[in-house]
């Protein structure tokens, strides 16, 4: 890829992460490889997002949180799982309260491997997901008008008043970034 | 009287990249009290022993936190050394201290550069992980790795530094004192840091031994403590004192710690200078049987491996409690009466490392 089309915006969510693979993350953005002279951002904001990077495996008490980040970023949108942990679990695999890879509960588009992953690895993920990014973007009119008809035939089978719901940002409730007092740059 | 809200903080925010979860109980814009939820991150690794032998064990145990990953394996391996009476050799103990100091050195920074990411001076926050790098250069040089390397063993360690090698280290640390020193300028001199730590967040002295903090944490409230000073390893050979402030506040330890990446340089240059010919590994023979304490500094603080052994190459049971751990308490005792705006400061000043917490 010689041009860089898009500027995505990412956000992060540690699963059960041991931190190593979070910290290679934050190394990206900063001076050593600085992804954000491509315009790459850091964002607290789900609703800001493009691509959003998991890091570690889920379990039981973080299921609500991944499921609403995912559900509050508009479409289109990319998953990227960072590290082994977060492609299947890895190392922590077996332990009781390890539920396994991040596909267990959203959709993921690229796969990152690595404990820890590297910042390159990394880096070339989030460049795969913009590829996929793209694709999505494509679809997504045709995805949109194939979600309106539905959504009006079922209401004129329902015999209820149509009403045709924008598909994007499900989730009502903020997980919270909102209040931490400092919002985003 | 003004009416109680109570704000939900996290788990995803954009303070920490780890999710912990406060809820804050807030009248006006101060904090009256801070009732702190973690599990986000269990894994719940502990119970791993019994399905990895202990020879296997070390590179789980290094897996309870990506910064401070050396001393936590090192920890794991002191202690299943102390249970079955291996001598390390003297080279191996060298080299490890080399390479905790090290990660000391790295999990400072990345600290400093936090807190600025929090007080929101993003170029001071750059700075300090760009010189960061050059730590993280030395990792993947001598190990391979850049954060999880592997390398302590039980036994010994896995790899040698040759005697260019270990003249380059100090080469680089010696290079980095300049750069270093500028960025201490900006968080102890700086008018508008000063404005966001001086002051904030105080725990008394006698608050600090009551609530049992450790680390930085408590040496900033003037709390001799330091695990290094019994001097295992080979930090007995080594000429240090530990680094104490008087305050309390955030830039009391914001100080700590800046002071203790000089100390460390000074330790692993006199290491280097010291650090004799020899083997770097014994051979592990025979099952861990038994019962052992290991006690380590980790950047964060005091840490405790505890490890029991039944004769068979499964431990019985292996508990590990982390410095975070031991911390919270006397954040939450310091966020009462804070100024919202204040939140993220106090959380970071802990240095908070919840995926130790919480294994
Ligand atoms: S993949 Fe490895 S480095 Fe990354 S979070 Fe998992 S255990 Fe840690």
């Amino acid at each position: 890829m010689s041009y860089v089309t898009k500027s995505p915006w990412v956000i992060h969510y540690d699963g059960s992460s041991c931190n190593g693979c979070d910290i290679e993350v934050l190394a990206c953005l900063t001076p050593m490889y600085d992804v954000e002279r491509f315009g790459i951002i850091n964002t607290g904001n789900p609703k800001h997002a493009d691509i959003f990077l998991v890091t570690g495996s889920v379990n039981e008490q973080n299921i609500p949180v991944i499921k609403q980040i995912y559900e509050q970023m508009p479409r289109p949108k990319v998953v990227v799982a960072i590290g082994i942990c977060a492609t299947s679990g890895g190392i922590f695999k077996e332990c009781y309260n390890i539920m396994g890879g991040v596909d267990t509960v959203i959709p993921v588009d690229v796969y990152v491997p690595g404990c820890a992953a590297r910042p390159e690895a990394i880096i070339d993920g989030v460049v795969k997901g913009l590829g996929v990014l793209a694709e999505k973007r494509a679809k997504l009119p045709a995805e949109i008008a194939e979600e309106k008809r539905q959504a009006s035939e079922d209401a004129f089978g329902a015999g209820a008043a149509a009403e045709t719901s924008a598909p994007e940002t499900s989730g009502p409730e903020t997980s919270g970034p909102e209040t931490s007092g400092k919002e985003e740059d | 009287m003004s009416k109680r809200t109570i704000i939900p903080f996290g788990p995803q925010h954009p303070v920490l990249p780890e999710p912990v979860h406060l809820d804050l109980v807030i009248e006006d814009e101060r904090v009256v009290e801070a009732i702190p939820s973690i599990g986000y991150i269990h894994r719940g690794l502990e119970k791993l022993v019994e399905k990895r032998e202990y020879t296997e064990m070390v590179y789980v145990i290094e897996r309870v936190c990506g910064i401070c990953s050396f001393g936590h394996g090192w920890g794991y391996c002191k202690s299943v050394e102390g249970n079955m009476e291996i001598v390390v050799p003297e080279r191996a103990e060298y080299l490890r201290c080399i390479w905790h100091e090290l990660s000391r050195i790295h999990s400072h920074l990345l600290w400093l550069g936090l807190l600025a990411d929090g007080f929101g001076f993003e170029s001071l926050f750059m700075h300090s992980w760009r010189i960061r790098e050059s730590i993280l250069d030395i990792f993947e040089k001598t190990t391979g790795g850049r954060v999880i390397f592997s390398v302590c063993k039980l036994g010994g360690v896995r790899k040698d530094i040759s005697a260019e090698g270990l003249a380059e280290i100090a080469g680089i640390l010696e290079g980095i004192k300049g750069e270093l020193t500028e960025l201490t300028e900006v968080f102890l001199e700086d008018y508008s840091v000063k404005n966001r730590l001086v002051g904030v967040g105080k725990l008394s002295y006698s608050d600090a031994v009551e609530l049992c903090t450790v680390g930085p944490m408590a040496r900033a409230s003037g709390v001799v403590q330091d695990i290094r000073l019994d001097g295992h390893g080979a930090y007995g050979k080594l000429d240090f004192a530990p680094v104490t402030e008087e305050a309390g506040d955030c830039y009391a330890r914001c100080k700590v710690r800046i002071r203790e990446v000089f100390q460390s340089i000074a330790m692993i240059t006199q290491a280097i200078a010291q650090i004799p010919e020899g083997d770097i590994a014994v051979p592990v023979k025979g099952m861990p049987q038994g019962e052992f304490v290991a006690r380590m500094e980790q950047p964060r603080g005091e840490a405790y491996y505890y490890s029991i052994g039944n004769g068979s190459k499964f431990l019985q049971r292996m508990r590990v409690r982390t410095p975070t751990n031991m911390n919270i308490p006397a954040m939450v005792k310091t966020l009462q009466g804070c100024d919202l705006a204040d939140v993220p400061m106090l959380i970071l000043t802990i240095d908070p490392c919840i995926s130790c917490t919480e294994r």
